[in-house]
Order: structure tokens, then C-alpha cells, then sequence
């Protein structure tokens, strides 16, 4: 075998866009389909994820009063000022300042009521406030991008923020994940705990980003994403974005469509 | 400043975001028209995604290792590695124990973000550290049910973990067996990384394997409807 013909290793974090792009299209293909609520653990175009997933099934059980019941946050834990990133420095942040709004709701449409919401992000730099985050993109000494509240009665959530920067990574050569914000939140189970991440809508980078793409139904996908929403717009200051989260129990695993032909 | 709750309960009347239930295309209306009306769930859940590297200056919080302080005369360690699929340690994940009190009781009691106020939230959070390690200072928990097993729930997230994960932590005093419990039988020869076990003095220890040999047996619960 000559020099030319011996098959190119290309070293990890190397790998151009267009064969992650592949190997993210052919899992598509395998879960075409079926459905899945989440995120599959097991997905190894997002890298850090080959070394970190269970390899067995999970242990189906059903839960038990301490899974059937969740923490209790109250006003002893947040302040109300906490909801508006803009405010926590001196100055105001540099950035578009957006109004991030909607409702936290259980399976059958309920309201979370009473129940924190947290929430972190880069500035608009793409930049955390995070010693650890290499990316040569300035700091902002007036953001620092964490923020959390209650939710209210009817469920609902306000956040004033600034829009975060997209940002590059290393999973692979060139790779940048979409600009996104950061969710954790609580139900009133312990099993409705999740943590996830919001999107802005039309971002060019979510066909390229392996973390979006782990999740193989663009229906579920689509769920991430944000609404822009003029109505919650504030006219000469801030645009709105809706976006509401919907928390029922852990099954993450794949079931067959009801309507699937097997 | 925020008020205390003398009663202890958590306040459910923030007005934060209470005056802005405007009418929009919502999850609610978006997705009404895409389920069986068969007493499936109303809504679809929202996908999780990962908690990223750097959730270590927004989540953690003071205190949050501390769900009594360490010099609580009933205070407990809980404690353990979390290592990846080849053995090596996980510096970049986060813990988080949901468990009765002493008495088997579930707290129903805000206050975890402000542990100064001295209440036993049942909740704790803390991130591991550069070996892997992480740590809590608790109560041993009562059974919820008389004369069950005492065990804590225990919820993992990490850079890499798309979708977090859960465990139990079953406490096995020193010398003793494994307590009886349908899922511990359920979980076969893999029971054992459900068991904390004393390790000295008011000391337990329970690693977590995400991955490979001696992998934890971690937890899945059936939706609403499922």
C-alpha cells in the first residue's frame, strides 16, 4: 500500500464539520421513526458523551414517596432582583437586551407553581464568566450570567437578560454551538427534574451542532427553541422571546411509535 | 431583603412573571392538536440537554454540600467517586441528594440556598471534584415506609451526559447486610452499586460509575401515561 493510499487517521477534536455532519445524519437515519422525548446519552458525534453514557438499560421502577415528592424553594431563596441579568453590576452589559418569558407546566397542562428556575449563559461575546472557558472573546465586566426565580402561580417565568453570543468549542475542527441559554429546573417530583437548554430561532448553527442534534426528532427538537414574540417586545428596550417547558417523568428511552409498522 | 417564612413553608406567590400570561401559539396550543385524546399526557416534555462544562459558577451554591452542617452531632458523611466508562475520574459533574429526614419524613421546607437559617431541607447539590470526588454532610434517613430500607435519591449531571441520571443510595451500616427491597432484588448482581456503605464513623461511601465495569444501576420512571 503506497503513502497516498493509506487511510488518513485524523486526530480527535480534527474531524472537519462535514464527517460529524454524517455520523449525526446516519443516527438520524437508525431512530427515523420513532420518537424520543430526549437527549440519547449514547451519542458519539457530541464526543464527551462516549465515555459518560451507561451501557445498560435503566431500571425501570415506579416511584416511591421520597421520587413522588421535590425540593421546596421559596423567597428565602431567591431574591426577586435575581431574574434580571442587566442589573447585577455597576453598568449595564454590552448586548441586545432580551425578555426571555413563559410558563413551567407538568404533563397534563398544570401550572409548577412556586418552584425554582435557574439559569446561566455566555455574554454576548459568546464568553462565560467561567475561569475555565478559553474562548478569546471579551469579558464583560457588567455580566455575569446567571440568574434564577420562582415560578408564579400560573407557572410562569420572566427573564431580562442580553442575547448570548454563539461560541466555538472542541468537540471537532471549526465546531461552534448555537447560542443558547441554559434551564434548570424543578417540578413537584423529584423525577420531573430537568436540565436542558433554549434556543433562539432560525440559528444557522443548529444542523452543525451535535449537542442540539442528539436528539434525533426535529419535533423535539423543535421544543427547544424560543418563539420570538412582538407582543412581549417592549417598545424603544427589550425584545421578547417565549418559550415554555413542559416537565412529566424521566422515561427518556425510545418507544415505537404507536402508528410504527413493526 | 427576602422575608423568612416562619412556618417554614415555601412561598408560592412570587409575582415574577404573574401579570404575563398573554395569549400566544403556547406548548399548550402548539401541541393539542398532535395528541390522542385517550388520556395520554396533554403535553410532550421538553427534551433535557446537557449541563455543559461550565455550570460550576451558576448551580452550586454555599452550603449546598451541607444539608446539616458537618458538626451536627447527627451529622453523617456521604461521600464517593464518579468515574467515567475507562476508570478515569469525572471533575466536572454535579450531585445533587433528595432524601427524608431522620424520621422518614419528606421536607416540604425552603430554605437550601440559605442554610443559615438552620432548616433541614432534605435537598443538597454539590460539584465533584478535579479527582472525581464529592462529599455531603446529611442526616441517615428514615424509611418513608415502617421498617424499610433507608436510602436517598440521588440525581448525576455531567459534561457529556446528555440526560441526567438517577440512583439510590441504599445505607448499609458497618457489618450489616444489604437491606431487603424489591428493586435491590430487581437489580440482580449489579446491587451492590446501589449500596453506601460504612466506611468509619458516621461515614458512608457511594461511588458512581457512569459507564462500563461495575457500572451503577441507575433508574428510569414511567412518565404519566406510559
Amino acid at each position: 500500500m503506497s503513502a497516498e493510499q493509506r487511510p488518513v487517521s485524523i486526530p480527535p477534536g480534527e474531524e472537519p464539520q462535514s464527517a460529524l455532519s454524517a455520523e449525526i445524519e446516519r443516527l438520524h437515519e437508525q431512530y427515523a421513526g420513532r420518537r424520543a422525548n430526549h437527549a440519547l446519552r449514547d451519542f458519539p458525534p457530541y464526543r464527551s458523551s462516549v465515555l459518560r453514557h451507561p451501557t445498560h438499560e435503566l431500571l425501570k421502577v415506579d416511584p416511591e414517596e421520597i421520587e413522588r415528592t421535590a425540593p421546596a424553594f421559596g423567597h428565602v431563596d431567591v431574591d426577586p432582583y435575581e431574574s434580571d441579568l442587566t442589573i447585577q453590576h455597576s453598568g449595564e452589559p454590552l448586548g441586545s437586551r432580551i425578555i426571555v418569558e413563559g410558563r413551567v407546566l407538568d404533563g397534563d397542562g398544570r401550572p409548577v407553581a412556586g418552584q425554582l428556575v435557574e439559569v446561566w449563559q455566555a455574554n454576548a461575546s459568546g464568553r462565560y464568566a467561567h475561569k475555565r472557558d478559553q474562548h478569546p472573546a471579551p469579558l464583560d465586566p457588567n455580566f455575569t450570567g446567571v440568574g434564577r426565580t420562582l415560578t408564579g402561580p400560573d407557572g410562569s417565568y420572566r427573564f431580562i437578560t442580553v442575547q448570548p453570543g454563539p461560541y466555538p468549542w472542541r468537540n471537532h475542527r471549526n465546531a461552534w454551538r448555537p447560542a443558547h441559554i441554559h434551564f434548570s429546573l424543578f417540578g413537584t417530583a423529584f423525577t420531573q427534574r430537568l436540565v436542558t437548554q433554549m434556543y433562539f430561532p432560525g440559528d444557522p448553527l443548529f444542523a452543525l451542532d451535535p449537542i442540539y442534534q442528539s436528539i434525533p426528532d426535529q419535533a423535539a427538537r423543535d421544543r427547544l427553541v424560543a418563539t420570538y414574540d412582538h407582543d412581549l417586545t417592549v417598545p424603544e428596550w427589550a425584545l421578547g422571546y417565549r418559550w415554555d417547558i413542559v416537565l412529566t417523568g424521566s422515561t427518556a428511552t425510545w418507544r415505537e411509535d404507536e402508528d410504527a409498522d413493526h | 431583603m427576602p422575608t423568612t417564612d416562619p412556618t417554614g413553608r415555601p412561598e408560592s406567590d412570587s409575582a415574577e412573571g404573574a401579570e404575563h400570561g398573554q395569549e400566544h401559539r403556547t406548548v399548550v396550543e402548539a401541541l393539542a392538536d398532535e395528541q390522542p385524546l385517550t388520556g395520554a399526557p396533554a403535553l410532550v416534555q421538553t427534551p433535557s440537554q446537557t449541563v455543559g462544562p461550565f455550570f460550576g459558577y451558576a448551580l452550586p451554591f454555599p452550603g449546598g454540600a451541607e444539608l446539616v452542617p458537618a458538626v451536627h452531632p447527627d451529622a453523617v458523611r456521604l461521600h464517593g467517586i464518579m468515574l467515567d466508562a475507562v476508570g478515569d475520574p469525572v471533575p466536572d459533574a454535579l450531585v445533587e441528594l433528595w432524601q427524608p429526614d431522620a424520621d422518614g419524613r419528606m421536607p416540604h421546607v425552603a430554605g437550601s440556598r440559605r442554610r443559615t437559617l438552620g432548616r433541614f431541607t432534605g435537598f443538597g447539590r454539590v460539584p465533584t471534584e478535579q479527582d472525581g470526588a464529592y462529599e455531603f454532610s446529611t442526616l441517615l434517613p428514615g424509611s418513608t415506609t415502617e421498617g424499610g430500607p433507608r436510602w436517598v435519591l440521588v440525581a448525576v449531571f455531567a459534561r457529556g451526559l446528555a440526560h441526567h441520571l438517577f440512583t439510590r443510595a441504599y445505607f448499609v451500616g458497618e457489618g450489616d447486610q444489604a437491606p431487603s427491597d424489591a428493586l435491590l432484588e430487581r437489580a440482580g448482581d449489579r446491587a451492590a452499586t446501589l449500596l453506601a456503605r460504612q466506611d468509619g464513623p458516621a461515614s458512608y461511601r457511594f461511588d458512581v460509575r457512569l459507564s462500563g465495569e461495575d457500572e451503577t444501576v441507575f433508574l428510569d420512571y414511567p412518565g404519566p401515561g406510559a
